[in-house]
């Protein structure tokens, strides 16, 4: 009786996430789809809650109040911290996977290990091995992310990096599948703490190598991971909530890592074994090509006389935090009935949609911010592409130079508009340390600076020319 | 144990979450993101059953930090997806010139 009740509470949360995702297909009934998942988690943890095997009520209740004491912080973050905030949490899901498999592994030893067959064995393995490794994997993308000194920015790599881990991997798979074949056997206790320290320890060497252009593609499959570490419990405890909640979260961390991956035209195994940093620091030379650099009066001059601008927001926008003054300037601009539209490449910022978060923060409508396919057939008509912080993405090499480390890559066409500005820094070049082309091109007039300054510039000027008209 | 229905249930799932995420709107797979983690911390269901059980102390600790790690996933995940959507605006409506 009581079992067809939780059942039943359990295929109701499951049909709950279902809608959740479903309903993220528009931004018009996105948080309808938040408010689905919050009931089906509620749903699950009272089900979970009234099962007749759980007598201690204190421990759950003091570790649900500590949950909230940290998430509630966690959750008011700055945007442009969230990509640190969500490989943290695929950190603390990893953790929690594990440490129920340990449980439950010393659990069910205890209890004679019966009910450790090879099928619920395997299933343990993989979701102590998933949990750990995304655990200290996604705590070293954080690290990265949040530029902690002592976790290096910069892609470590050592001789032999690949074989090495390859033969670290086979040792934990050799170690698993002895497990696996003698459950119950004297020996386990001595070999499970061994493929925790192993997974922990694969986890690490997996990011480090692992540079910042690549951490959108990296946090999706950590996300990816950390899913199916949920659905490996769920094979453990037979729970088909957690099988199909788990799955959801694998698949939308698969997509999302494909969608990356297409998106810088790279493989898989491409990202995760590749080392970018290394390919790219062998061609620093080359003969010494001259900027044409532009005062923001002259820019501002530009962008008066045209009607279609596109600006291409990048990470730099994110760090300096420029996305408020871009829509000052975007506002300028409207009020001179030019219409203004934002180029977002997949991959601009560290996490998938990144930009449009932190644009969206801004107040600019989801509707003028496009996407790199629908925008580059209007980039031949447009006067003015203003290139805020993004990089790689807007390189021509990637179409025309094959020993280019992003040939290949799709890119936002600025070259193409009749004039292009783009905002920098410094006259060093980008993260991933390749010369960009698109800054030497004919049309193109460089304006040095901090992001957030340079525009400040620009606003101000075309505050103080439309007084004059 | 008959893992079969288990595992008709894993495949059939992911492939409603293929279905379901591809028509995600690209605008919003950040908060996709965030909100794929709160669902998934439903981990909580297992760190529960082993935190509430009747088993030893140690066994109950790993479960309690468990529950806590989830609990945290679930309600910073959730308040921070919905802290983004809502940043997320139609266009102004119409008076507005200019469009």
């Amino acid at each position: 009786m009581l079992y067809g009740v939780s059942q039943f509470a359990y295929l109701v949360a499951s049909a709950c996430f279902i809608f959740a995702l479903h309903w993220m297909n528009t931004p018009a009934t996105a948080r309808k789809g938040v408010y689905a998942g919050v009931a089906g988690t509620a749903i699950a943890i009272g089900a979970t809650w009234a099962a007749p095997t759980v007598i201690h009520h204190l421990w759950i209740i003091l570790a649900i109040a500590a949950g909230f004491v940290v998430g509630v912080p966690l959750s008011r973050v700055p945007l442009t911290a969230v990509p640190q905030r969500t490989a943290l949490s695929h950190a603390f899901g990893g953790l929690a996977a594990g440490l129920v498999g340990t449980a439950e592994y010393y659990l069910q030893l205890s209890e004679g290990g019966e009910t450790l067959t090879a099928f619920r064995m395997v299933a343990l393995i993989a979701e102590v091995l998933l949990g750990y490794l995304t655990f200290t994997g996604s705590l070293m993308a954080a690290g990265k992310l949040q530029e902690v000194k002592w976790v290096p920015q910069r892609p470590v790599t050592y001789p032999l990096q690949n074989v090495i881990n390859l033969v670290l991997f086979g040792i934990t798979v050799a170690l698993a599948a002895a497990l696996a074949v003698h459950p119950a056997s004297s020996w386990g206790t001595v070999i499970f703490p061994v493929i925790i320290l192993l997974s922990l320890l694969f986890g690490v060497l997996l990011i480090i190598p692992i540079g910042g252009a690549d951490m959108p593609t990296v946090i999706a499959i950590l996300n990816s991971y950390a899913g199916l570490s949920a659905v490996a419990m769920g094979f453990v405890l037979d729970n088909k909530l957690l099988i199909t909640a788990g799955a959801l979260d694998g698949s939308s961390g698969l997509i999302l890592a494909i969608i990356m991956c297409k998106a810088m035209n790279r493989s898989f195994t491409n990202v995760l074994f590749g080392a970018f940093g290394q390919v790219t620091q062998a061609k620093a030379t080359g003969e010494q090509k001259v900027y044409k650099s532009e005062t923001a009066e002259g820019a501002a001059q530009v962008l008066e006389q045209s009607s279609l601008v596109v600006i291409i927001p990048g990470y730099g926008m994110a760090v300096a935090q420029a996305q408020h003054k871009v829509r000052e300037l975007y506002d300028q601009l409207k009020k001179r009935g030019i219409t203004v539209k934002f180029a977002i490449h997949p991959v601009a910022g560290r996490m998938p949609g990144h930009m449009n978060v932190l644009l969206a923060e801004a107040d600019i409508p989801y509707t003028d911010l496009v996407e790199m396919d629908d925008i580059n057939h209007d980039m031949p008509q447009c006067d003015v592409a203003l290139v805020v912080g993004a990089n790689d993405v807007v390189n021509p090499a990637a179409r025309t130079e094959k020993a280019s480390p992003i040939y290949g890559m799709p890119i936002i066409d600025a070259d193409k508009a009749r004039t292009c500005f783009a905002i920098k820094r410094s006259k060093n070049p980008g993260f991933a340390g390749i010369d960009n082309e698109l800054y030497f091109a004919d049309r193109t007039w460089m304006l040095f600076g901090d992001a957030k300054a340079v525009i400040g510039d620009l606003v101000k000027e075309l505050a103080a020319g439309s007084g004059r008209h | 144990m008959d893992f079969w229905p288990t595992v008709f249930v894993f495949v059939l799932a992911t492939f409603i979450g293929l279905g379901v995420i591809r028509r995600v709107s690209r605008l919003l797979h950040t908060p996709l993101m965030s909100l794929t983690n709160a669902i998934s911390a439903i981990a909580v269901v297992g760190s529960i059953l082993v935190t509430g059980g009747d088993y030893p102390l140690r066994i109950r600790i790993l479960g309690a930090i468990a529950l806590f790690a989830s609990m945290t996933n679930i309600v910073s995940g959730f308040l921070i997806t919905d802290r983004m959507l809502k940043m997320f605006k139609a266009p102004d409506k119409p008076g507005e010139a200019n469009r």
